[in-house]
């Protein structure tokens, strides 16, 4: 028996997720954008970035399926389930080989023996200090010197097995199109590599962890690869969460400045003018040390430690979001004003047309990819932000997965002797991969829907 | 260009009150002191009497806006919105919650940060112009590709990476700088890493954004007319095209300068230097609301003294533009 949990950022990341797939459907009604979008998945770094990125999407999706397993009966004659307290999620199914097998302590990548010394028992009894052999990683291996011929033969079980499934999935991919106008110019293969190094490289992981510790093992011995995955829900949540706040603030107020000029434009020039001058990153702090302050008073609120942490990740977004804004409402308003003084829009205000009307129709088609490119810009920044806070300790709980906190733990690991390096590289990979993807994809947005661009003739 | 000037200073004023009501509202309306107090001292075991003495001490025992038991001017100036925030606009920073004077501590500090943040600005930004006027130089062939990649890729890395990496190979496995902390008699023993990893993390985004200008520059008439005329390349680029493309360049880099003086929280918290990035970052951590509502005010301060240096900047460089 399972329990659903319902956290509030998963609904709000699957309502992002249901209405960006809306957004999508009706966009196929207009010829050009569609256009547009086709000249950025033609590009080969636009689709395999595309690829990569959903795939992080897919990774913090499934990661936001929570639920409550029950707890096996205690006694005789109860009548109530009673659940974990343990809130896992679909993709603690899927990584089940890598969060069930905690070690003592640190442990390097594929080790089997521990990062520690401790007292040991030899066999006759007396005591002397070495590596002990791990709990988990390896205990297969009776002989330790197989370790290597072992890792290379079930890594090349695990890259087939991942080709095959690649395999099965292209060859939908296929079917489906079959019917269709060949290629049409997209270009399929490099999403299918794409496609077949994400598959393999995710089965390697998932096979090779039961038996070993692929990145290792951190200080309380769980595994690192596991929170690193863990990890990309955050960074991904925190992305397109945050970015949701500074829409509304930016366009609103954006547009309304640069239409009806006047006091509006005053207004709001002083407003974001007020806000872009206070350092972002003490506005930041110091609204997250408001926030502590409003849970730790208002404990008995969030009686789940996932709750607590919840609430604090949403406020992190809301507040990234509410400091943000300004960048994008003052570009906003000067392509506002500019497009205003066009002549079909003076030519709308002579036959009257209202000033609702005019903006829906006439100037927000043409400001479109301003905000749309600033949507991708927005996501790669909130991602790095999230490291940098959790660094300077204002960013997501402590008990939550992020890079953020991997990387600050890293800190006192690298100067360890000899140092602990795999947490931070695992970290760094995963989120380098992440923004990289975000970033290329970016350019290619921008160099289909920004008219600059187009003239140059890229 | 004075009456410019003076009426930009009287436009800072309601900013800066408008920062100031944000902050004090964030700081005292959300938060009440008696909160503040409360976490100071520690969760559980605190009484009212030990809640009362941290505010007394600190001033915070006083009404938020209205003093009824004041008499005359006293029921406005006797309160904890005239003692905290009206007083952030002549500058008197007053005490922090440990009982240190605040602007002692910011004039003992800033010579650290400057020590690091204007180094790193100057260099990072001849590094950056010199790489992307090597990127224009060779527009259209692979290395434009190669360095551009790169440059996405520099991009992508957060900073706290580059400071761990820097950090680790320069100072503990090579061993060549120390790996933290600052002495004031040879500080420059102590800033060389800072300012190696402060460009190295610049130098994606600052060649992205200077070759954009760069190109967009090259692509005016009077660059095509000198190539026409059968001027070298490499007179185009460093007599015609660097001096008009220095001009957007320098522009957008005035507004950061009085900013320089706060010096970088990352930086200075990682690499041990007493300045005041890391004096804010100890404030955040340690909640010490009194310095970190100075630093914001001091902060929009600057900012808004960038965007004055920025529009004056614009006239010095560009005969053109008028203001008014």
């Amino acid at each position: 028996m399972i329990k659903p949990v319902i956290l509030w950022s998963d609904v709000l990341i699957y309502l992002l997720v249901i209405s960006v797939v809306a957004f999508l459907i009706q966009l196929r009604k207009r010829p050009q954008t569609r256009e547009r979008w086709r000249s950025v998945f033609t590009s080969k770094v636009g689709m395999v970035s595309f690829v990569v990125i959903a795939f992080y999407v897919l990774v913090a999706l499934l990661d936001s399926l929570h639920y409550r397993e029950a707890l096996p009966p205690s006694g005789e004659g109860e009548q109530t389930t009673a659940y974990s307290s343990e809130v896992k999620s679909v993709l603690d199914v899927v990584l089940h080989n890598l969060h069930e097998s905690n070690e003592k302590t640190y442990s390097a990548p594929f080790a089997i023996y521990s990062f520690a010394k401790e007292n040991l028992e030899a066999d006759d009894g007396s005591i002397y200090r070495d590596y002990p052999r791990l709990e988990h990683a390896g205990k297969h291996l009776d002989d330790p010197s197989e370790r290597t011929g072992d890792i290379l033969w079930r890594t090349l079980v695990a890259l087939m097995t991942g080709l095959l499934i690649a395999a099965v999935l292209i060859g939908l991919h296929k079917y489906v199109l079959r019917g269709s106008d060949g290629d049409n110019g997209i270009p399929w293969k490099a999403a299918y590599i794409t496609i077949a190094i994400l598959s393999m490289f995710t089965c390697w992981v998932i096979q090779l962890s039961e038996f070993y510790h692929v990145m290792g093992t951190n200080k309380v011995g769980a595994d690192v690869m596991y929170s690193s995955i863990k990890a990309i829900r955050t960074g991904v949540l925190i992305g397109t969460l945050a970015t949701m706040v500074t829409l509304p603030f930016a366009i609103i107020l954006g547009i309304s400045a640069g239409y009806f000029k006047g006091l509006v434009d005053d207004i709001v020039q002083y407003l974001y003018t007020t806000l872009s001058s206070i350092p972002s990153i003490l506005l930041i702090a110091a609204s997250v040390l408001l926030v502590d302050v409003y849970i730790e008073t208002n404990a008995e609120e969030f009686n789940l430690t996932i709750l607590r942490s919840d609430f604090k990740f949403l406020a992190l977004c809301a507040i990234l979001g509410l400091t943000s804004w300004t960048t994008l409402c003052r570009l906003l308003r000067a392509e506002t004003l500019k497009v205003s003084q066009l002549e079909y829009v003076q030519a709308a205000h002579a036959f009257g047309v209202s000033h609702g009307n005019i903006i829906s129709r006439h100037i927000l088609p043409n400001i479109t990819h301003i905000i749309l490119i600033a949507l991708v810009l927005d996501f790669s920044m909130f991602v790095l932000a999230e490291a940098l806070l959790s660094y300077i300790g204002v960013g997501v709980d402590p008990s939550m997965h992020s890079w953020g906190n991997m990387i600050n733990a890293a800190r006192s690991e690298l100067s360890r002797d000899p140092f602990v390096w795999w947490p931070v590289i695992s970290a760094f990979l995963l989120m380098f991969t992440l923004v990289l993807a975000a970033n290329l994809f970016s350019d290619e947005v921008r160099n289909a829907f920004d008219p600059r661009t187009v003239k140059e003739g890229n | 260009m004075a009456t410019y000037i003076i009426r930009r200073l009287l436009y800072a004023i309601p900013i800066l009150i408008g920062v100031n009501l944000l902050t004090f509202a964030l700081f005292f309306m959300v938060n009440t002191p008696d909160q503040m107090a409360r976490v100071q001292l520690g969760e559980k075991h605190v009484t009212e009497a030990d809640i009362e003495q941290w505010k007394a001490e600190r001033g915070y025992d006083q009404p938020l806006f209205i003093n009824s038991e004041a008499e005359g001017m006293g029921t406005l100036t006797q309160t904890i919105f005239f003692e905290k925030s009206i007083k952030l606009l002549a500058f008197e920073f007053g005490k922090s919650d440990e009982g240190r004077s605040i602007s002692a501590d910011i004039k003992e500090r800033m010579w650290p940060s400057l020590a690091v943040s204007i180094p790193t600005f100057i260099v990072g930004i001849l590094v950056n112009i010199c790489v992307a006027l090597l990127v224009v130089m060779f527009r259209a062939t692979s290395f434009e590709v190669a360095a551009m990649a790169l440059c996405v890729m520099l991009l992508s890395i957060s900073p706290v990476f580059y400071v761990i990496g820097g950090q680790f190979f320069f100072a503990k496995l090579w061993a060549l700088v120390p790996i933290s902390g600052y002495l004031p008699e040879e500080p420059w023993r102590f800033v060389l890493l800072p300012v190696i990893v402060g460009v190295i993390a610049g130098i994606g985004a600052g060649t992205r954004l200077y070759r954009t200008v760069f190109i967009e520059e090259a692509n005016k008439d009077y660059i095509r007319t000198a190539r026409a005329k059968g001027v070298p390349e490499l007179t185009v680029l460093f007599r015609h095209l660097l001096p008009n493309g220095m001009i957007p360049v320098l522009t957008s880099v005035v507004v950061i300068i009085p900013s320089l003086f706060m010096g970088s929280l990352l930086v200075e918290s990682f690499f041990g230097i007493p300045g005041l990035g890391s004096y804010t970052l100890d404030a955040i951590n340690a909640q010490d609301f009194a310095i970190v509502r100075s630093m914001v005010f001091l902060g929009s301060v600057l900012y808004i003294i960038g965007l004055l240096l920025t529009d004056i900047s614009y006239t010095l460089v560009d005969p053109r533009v008028k203001l008014s």
